[in-house]
């Protein structure tokens, strides 16, 4: 089975990606084979629990690794074709912000404490396109404006510590939008806000994302929150890419028994009464990876050779992969643990 | 765009009156309620003391010449408030040759300002810009800059200044050099700590996410960090300064005599502590007061610049 040749380059491209880190007790590998893209204009959900190297992942696409203690041991990052990992890091961030701009986790700590959010954008516009402070002063209030802040003159002027969470989080938007990147990566953008600011942040994210015709990579551990939001997702676990392809075909239909046990672990509101089913155990020491299938210490349906032999990702549909020894059979639900 | 919700609650509360309405909708920084009259009079009084000092220094001596040389047997010793030989005042006594101490006062504060000014300025800007330098690049950079400053700080410092001073010379300008070399570990070890806490903070990466440079960063998210913590070491170290240059001074390796500071007004006090009490009290208490009033003011204008504190 071969996959149709792309039609267009992707906008970014992660190949192989393996980074390690010197830790307190050793050498550990964060990440480890991860391979993703994005095309221009579409919405990649990354999923994965705590640790599963999603933020290491978009980190090193940014170059933002501590430079000491973090090291790229293989892997290719590409955006429209150029290689920016073999590239100085000064490259990555020519293409910073007008390419690629990042949201981050906390708004709080995104943003410079002791500048006024209005002078943290309009530095933007006075660095990056050599305006005149008026009227780099007049885009970052237009931007605030933007992202449904209101009175966004007058707040222009606060300090992050005087907004609330969801408004700083949309300050923190309006700065990573300011030069219209043509992607857009949010690491966990809503994971410090309550339940009714997400929907608003997410929303906005939408909104923005549709209008600009940007690509977004959405970072997350919450399946719920990119439901409405992304094209297609690349689900993680222990520092690689397990299952990737169209959101609804990886909801419906998961390939690989981690993305469908996360997918029973969630309340469907449509079965009510039904248990909601764990995934046994705990997620691999990074120190100490299993052999094999890293996932096959808690596999529902792993059998001998999962012990020994690592999947790669294969494709188990159109545009769907799953790194599975027995991914059709997952998909197909045969096996005793099936979904029903 | 304006949101239809926000802008309707803002504008139909009936409730608090204009003064205490903070949300005015002109495009303009809300108004600051003003400062409680605690806050004000502790940047107004130490910025008056201050100011008097100076003033004093600049002056004082113009007013009151000081000679170094003028002694007069018949006047030594002389409690504050005496009338002298030749018919004047010595409001603060004299000391064990005959001059007056007032003046001399005078003629040391400018000395003794001088000297702190400029060897704070001096070791803070070079121990500052070698604490980033180490904080921000690590490595070997660091590793030989920090133990140099390690040893420096384990090495007693009043010995260290007896040494670089007796190699370089007693003048006004090898003063100010030989304490700055003693000092700027200091600053040097809380700027690199403060670097270090900054400069993988988020808001640093979000810059970098946004093509900030190094020096962009340095400039824009790390100064203003280490700006704060370094404005209170400096009114700290004043104290210590000024009296380290009364010990060089006191071992004839720091000012020459025949330009008195108020360490070497002191230092020649001591020894008629028992009989004449106001030669070395008199300018300790002024020394006292000008590094008291140094550091609240210093506290004060941390405060003010940290917007955290004056916003809330």
């Amino acid at each position: 089975m071969v996959a149709p040749p792309p039609t267009r380059q992707p906008l970014l491209a992660v190949d192989d990606l393996v980074v390690s880190f010197d830790g307190p007790l050793g050498t550990y590998r964060a990440l480890d084979g991860v391979s993703f893209h994005v095309d221009a204009g579409e919405t990649l959900a990354i999923l994965g629990e705590s640790g599963s190297g999603k933020s290491v992942t978009v980190r090193t696409v940014m170059a933002l690794l501590p430079r000491h203690s973090a090291h790229v041991e293989r892997g290719t990052i590409r955006y429209a074709g150029e290689e920016i990992s073999a590239k100085p890091v000064r490259r990555t961030r020519e293409l910073s912000a007008t390419e690629i701009a990042m949201v981050f986790q906390d708004s709080l700590t995104a943003l410079n404490p002791v500048v006024r959010v209005g002078q943290q954008i309009a530095e933007l516009f006075r660095v990056r396109q050599r305006l005149p402070r008026r009227e780099a002063w007049r885009r970052a209030v237009a931007g605030l404006d933007r992202v449904g802040i209101p009175h966004a003159a007058r707040r222009a002027h606060d300090y992050p510590h005087q907004f609330s969470g969801g408004m700083r989080q949309r300050v923190v938007i309006a700065m990573a939008l300011a030069l219209q990147p043509r992607l857009l990566i949010a690491d966990e953008p809503t994971t410090a806000l309550d339940v009714t600011v997400q929907a608003q942040i997410m929303d906005l994210l939408r909104d923005l994302r549709e209008a600009d015709g940007m690509a977004m990579i959405l970072i997350t551990h919450d399946l719920g929150v990119v439901a409405d939001v992304a094209d297609r997702v690349a689900v993680m676990y222990a520092g690689t890419v397990v299952e990737s392809g169209p959101l609804r075909q990886v909801y419906d239909a998961p390939a690989h028994p981690y993305t469908r046990g996360l997918m029973n672990s969630i309340p469907a509101p449509d079965r009510p009464g039904t248990r909601l089913t764990p995934i046994e155990g705990m997620p691999p020491s990074p120190l100490h990876p299993p052999t094999g299938c890293p996932f096959h210490p808690r596999c529902p349906v792993a059998r001998p050779n999962c012990r020994t032999d690592r999947p790669t990702l294969r494709i188990v549909a159109a545009g769907h992969q799953a790194a599975c020894h027995y991914a059709q059979e997952v998909m197909t639900g045969v096996d005793s643990h099936g979904a029903a | 765009m304006t949101d239809p919700v926000t802008a309707s609650v803002a504008l139909g509360t009936p409730g608090p009156p204009v003064e205490a309405d903070t949300t005015g909708d002109d495009g303009r920084p809300a108004a600051v309620p003003r400062r409680p009259r605690r806050r004000r009079l502790r940047l107004w009084i130490p910025l008056g003391v201050i100011a008097g000092y100076v003033v004093a220094g600049l002056i004082g001596p113009v007013l009151a010449r000081y000679d170094p040389i003028a002694t007069s047997v018949t006047d030594r010793l002389r409690p504050p408030g005496s009338r002298l030989a030749d018919g004047s005042l010595a409001l603060l006594g004299t000391d064990q040759v005959g001059r007056d101490l007032l003046p001399q006062i005078m003629q040391g504060a400018r000395v003794s300002i001088l000297v702190g000014a400029a060897t704070l300025l001096l070791a803070g800007v070079v121990g500052a810009a070698i604490g980033i330098l180490c904080g921000y690049l690590g490595g070997v950079v660091d590793a030989v800059l920090m133990r140099l400053a390690d040893i420096q700080l384990a090495f007693p410092s009043i010995l260290l200044a007896v040494f670089v001073a007796a190699v370089l010379g007693s003048s006004v300008t090898n003063v100010v050099l030989t304490l700055s070399i003693t000092t700027w570990p200091i600053f040097a070890r809380v700027a690199r700590a403060q670097t270090l806490a900054t400069k993988s903070r988020d808001f640093a990466n979000a810059a970098r996410t946004l093509g900030a440079g190094s020096w962009h960063i340095v400039r824009h998210c790390v100064l203003p960090a280490v700006a704060s913590p370094l404005m209170v070491i400096a009114t700290v170290q004043l104290g210590f300064v000024i009296v380290a240059e009364a010990s060089l001074s006191f071992l004839s390796l720091g000012i020459p005599p025949g330009t008195p500071s108020w360490g070497t007004t002191i230092a020649n006090g001591r020894d008629y502590l028992a009989s004449a009490w106001w030669i070395a009290t008199i300018p300790g208490l002024v020394l006292a007061l000008f590094v008291v009033c140094v550091g609240v003011l210093g506290d004060e204008l941390r405060d003010r610049s940290d917007p955290n504190l004056s916003t809330r």
